[in-house]
């Protein structure tokens, strides 16, 4: 076999920087032998994090990684700024996981809030170390020194001694101190500007690699033969066809698991279509058109009561009036612009798998429970693919690509078609809410109840199964993330008598996993049209009545922020747009999982009455996340956030048959295009003295209901129903004129 | 492996980003896309749907947008195909790729090839459009990320620049 397994990772200097070439490796099984005895990945230890070479390069070592936000850049501006170093001299190492600590996966808007700051406390007990040692080297106190640019020198002035000159090239034995002293923000001359994001000029110039450009040599290539239906068995399958191809290799079965092999790409994708493979017949998915029924009507496993406050069972008193309303949001795919890609290669018992998962240090265990290996055996490498907004398919195409590399035992890369990844990512589950609310004579609310239908833990059926596992039915990884749906339940109001009861259902028609703002969105859309509802009947101000249940001054500071750099007039002060093309705007505000980022939006919307078409025309956000690292950066997710979530609002929705998925492509799951984009007005509130806090979520949180809440403005009509496609609105018009 | 009677492979010529290539295909159906990226090493497009829905694919074929995912390579042979590396590069920078760099237009940026050559497609024939005309020229472009307020910025900026 060409190519030799090295002993140990062989690492380049590029610019002095310790950086992991591995595509300069061939044939590497990686794994935890060949781990340098040097490189830490243990979360309490500085050098996990950090390294600082002989020329005073540093390499950053983070677990958390680059899904097409930012991040990357802003992890690097923590560190250099926490260092002291100038931004770039700092390379950043992500997603490895022989190499980078287990900060947990990048999901739930943690990158900043929680990998950000274990990095800037591990840069702070470095350079703290430093200091230390410094002090002892020049025979001065600790606190006549400064660092600047690598650089401790005599804050009096004369010779100092570098960071190279200290550390280079060796690596830090402390463990991180947790109490290390931080930079004062006012010092900052990093964090807080708007570096230019590091990634983008490659991906401009065509030269940047994600996972569908990786290559290794003699790598073949793949495709799968996706079940016929959810549930089908696999009962025969012919490939004499594929034989004619020029480049086929074979086909690979395990249990359900069918893919093809081909030396190109061309010919495998021609492959995947020529198999001739036969499916048993399945069909146990609801009816579609049934589909809250099915849902309220699913097995409930228990139920969770949050934010109980006073009693909400009393009988109304005289002059009360109640409110009810149900919410329901449809099924979503991710819906990457690339579809799921991953390279394995399995050689001498070791799997190496680049992969675009948010989730390397979780996909590792999974791995190596599948394939029954130990997990030092298994070694997942984060290459960023499409954009990934929670847990798509990048995980079970990875399942499938070791499988395969396992079963083949030479390199292979395996892409998922766009059917693939429409097919079988899996999906943001379908959520069904109910109110009710009583209002005093005064209209004060008098009580608030809330009940939502969601499955209990996402990851049940997928989100920790790999579809490899269950096609092929091998062990699979029990779960053991936390119910991602479960913050944000309670809304952000002080309330007298309030309860809301989770209903966790056993079962959800399709695999499912979380989507940006998983359950959050959903429920803030619950929490804010109801809100908005009860505004209309007690005849307040939409905004006012927010405001004037908030007790948090942070958040009504941020809502009269809102009021006035959107212009919000009280909406009782004109008449409901009455012609053809009906405007309006509404407002929505959330406190994300009730412990974070505030955000506030204001909508203006159109209304065409004809044709029930709604056109969101503009968006104007409020947003305290805490201390802001990049401000271009924040605002690029915010818009970000708006833009995909108009488009969940409006337009998608998952369709299927009784067997399978049927919307399999973007004719079939259309999203919003150029010409139905907001304009998105952002006002940044910055708090450097505070903790940074996410923004990869909460806007998205509050984006349904400011859309709905603003059509009502518009028309006098509640859309409760997610998307709020034009066959909605029409009908919800047509009822409230029929009425 | 293959039956003997495999079709023979045959020559296609291209000039591609201006130098002139011989491809070796055994298949004439076989999309444009995968003659670039696979056998050319040009990274630039990528493949999103393999439908002609996203555009993530796009390239130029004398000078215009063309879906390279869904193009037959035989239907473009003798043509003259110009891809992202081609339209410009770091050191000399088309218009359309400045302004995307200059409002950082990208966030996950795998569909920000289609999004510069169907701009610089546009540009290069309407000086000055509108923002509804960019809007329009851009509808038959995907980004899920959300982008897109940025691109519009960008290209309206590039047009200003290209005017």
């Amino acid at each position: 076999m060409p190519g030799t397994q090295p002993t140990r990772r062989t690492l380049l200097k590029r610019g002095g920087a310790l950086v992991v070439t591995f595509a300069l490796v061939p044939r590497a099984a990686w794994a935890e032998a060949a781990r340098p005895a040097d490189k830490s990945v243990a979360l309490d230890e500085v050098g996990s994090f950090i390294a600082i070479d002989a020329a005073g390069l540093v390499t950053i070592y983070s677990g958390k990684v680059e899904l097409g936000t930012g991040a990357t850049t802003a992890l690097a501006q923590i560190a250099a700024e926490e260092l002291s170093v100038p931004l770039d001299r700092v390379t950043m190492i992500i997603g490895d996981t022989l190499l980078t600590p287990n900060q947990g996966p990048t999901y739930a808007s943690l990158a900043i809030q929680v990998g950000g700051m274990e990095i800037r406390r591990a840069a702070a007990t470095a350079r703290e170390t430093l200091l230390d040692q410094a002090a002892s080297r020049l025979g001065l106190a600790k606190d006549m020194l400064a660092v600047r640019d690598g650089l401790i020198a005599p804050r009096s002035g004369g010779n100092g001694v570098s960071y190279a000159q200290l550390i280079g090239g060796r690596k830090f034995t402390v463990k991180v101190d947790p109490a290390a002293p931080l930079k004062d923000p006012k010092d900052y001359t990093i964090v807080g500007t708007s570096v230019p994001r590091r990634d983008i000029p490659a991906k401009i110039f065509g030269t940047f690699s994600y996972v569908q450009d990786f290559k290794l040599p003699g790598m073949l290539h793949a495709r799968m033969v996706h079940p016929a239906a959810v549930g089908a068995k696999l009962e025969s399958f012919n490939d004499a066809a594929c034989r004619k191809i020029p480049g086929y290799v074979r086909a690979v079965r395990e249990g359900d698991f069918l893919a093809v092999v081909a030396t190109n790409e061309w010919a495998a994708i021609r492959a995947s279509t020529a198999i001739v493979a036969t499916w048993s017949a399945w069909a146990g998915l609801p009816d579609e058109s049934r589909l809250f029924e099915h849902v309220r009507s699913s097995k409930i496993d228990r139920n969770d009561v949050f934010q109980s406050m006073g009693n909400t069972t009393e009988a109304p008193k005289a002059g009360a009036r109640t409110l009810q309303a149900t919410y329901d949001l449809a099924m979503n795919t991710h819906g990457s612009i690339g579809p799921s890609c991953a390279v394995a290669d399995f050689k001498d018992g070791y799997l190496t798998v680049w992969t675009p998962t948010q989730a390397c240090h979780l996909l590792r265990p999974q791995l190596a429970t599948m394939l029954q290996l130990p997990p030092e055996r298994v070694r997942c490498i984060f290459i960023e693919g499409a954009g990934c907004y929670g847990r798509n398919g990048a995980d079970d195409c990875s399942s499938e690509a070791a499988l395969i590399a396992r079963r083949i035992g030479r390199p292979v890369r395996l892409q998922w078609m766009r059917s693939d990844e429409h097919g079988w990512d899996p999906k943001g589950p379908p959520i069904l809410l109910d109110y009710r609310a009583g209002l005093d004579d005064q209209g004060r609310i008098a009580n608030w109840e809330a009940d939502i239908f969601l499955p209990e833990r996402p990851m049940k059926r997928s989100g920790a199964t790999l579809l490899a596992a269950v096609l092929a039915k091998l062990p699979k990884f029990g779960p053991s993330e936390p119910n991602l749906h479960n913050p944000g339940l309670g809304i952000p109001y002080t309330l007298a008598n309030s309860k809301l009861t989770a209903h966790w259902l056993v079962d959800t028609p399709l695999p499912a996993a979380w989507i940006r703002a998983p359950g959050r969105m959903q429920n803030t859309f619950g929490n804010e049209s109801f809100l908005d509802e009860i505004a209309a009947a007690a005849a307040i101000d939409p905004l006012d009545i927010r405001i004037r249940h908030l007790t948090d001054q942070r958040g009504v500071e941020l809502l009269e922020r809102l009021r006035t750099f959107a212009k919000w007039e009280p909406r009782g002060s004109r008449p409901r747009d009455d012609g053809v093309l009906a405007r309006g705007r509404g407002v929505s505000y959330a406190k994300y999982e009730l412990v974070r980022t505030y955000v506030g939006a204001v909508a203006d919307v159109t209304v065409d009455r004809t044709t029930g078409r709604i056109k969101v025309d503009r968006v104007f956000v409020a947003h305290d996340c805490g201390q802001i690292i990049n401000p271009d950066g924040l605002r690029n997710q915010i818009e970000g956030n708006v833009v995909q979530t108009v488009s969940r609002s409006l337009v998608e929705k998952l369709t299927f048959s009784r067997s399978a998925v049927t919307s399999l492509n973007w004719g079939s799951y259309p999203i919003l295009t150029f010409p139905n984009v907001p304009d998105v007005v952002i006002d940044l509130i910055d708090r450097p003295n505070e903790v940074p806090w996410g923004a990869g979520e909460p806007t998205t949180s509050i984006i349904p209901s400011v859309i709905a809440n603003a059509v009502f403005d518009a028309t006098g009509v509640r859309l409760r129903s997610v998307p709020f496609r034009p066959d909605k609105v029409l009908a919800a018009l047509s009822l409230a004129k029929s009425r | 492996m293959h039956d003997d009677e495999t079709i023979m492979a045959t020559t296609i010529k291209l000039t591609v980003n201006g130098e002139a290539r011989a491809l070796q295909i055994d298949d004439p159906d076989m999309p444009l896309l995968y003659a670039l990226r696979d056998q050319l090493g040009l990274h630039g497009l990528h493949f999103g749907c393999g439908l002609g829905q996203c555009g993530a694919c796009t390239v130029h074929y004398y000078g215009e947008a063309l879906r390279s995912c869904v193009m037959p390579i035989s239907a473009v042979a003798g043509g003259e195909i110009v891809t992202l590396e081609g339209l410009g590069t770091a050191e000399k920078p088309h218009p359309v790729q400045q302004a995307f760099i200059d409002e950082q237009a990208a966030q996950c940026g795998y569909c920000i090839n289609g999004m510069i050559m169907q701009a610089a497609a546009l540009l290069a024939t309407t000086k000055r459009p509108t923002e509804d005309h960019v809007r329009q020229a851009l509808a038959g472009n995907l980004c899920k990320c959300g982008t897109h307020v940025r691109i519009l910025r960008a290209v309206m900026r590039a047009a200003e620049r290209m005017a």
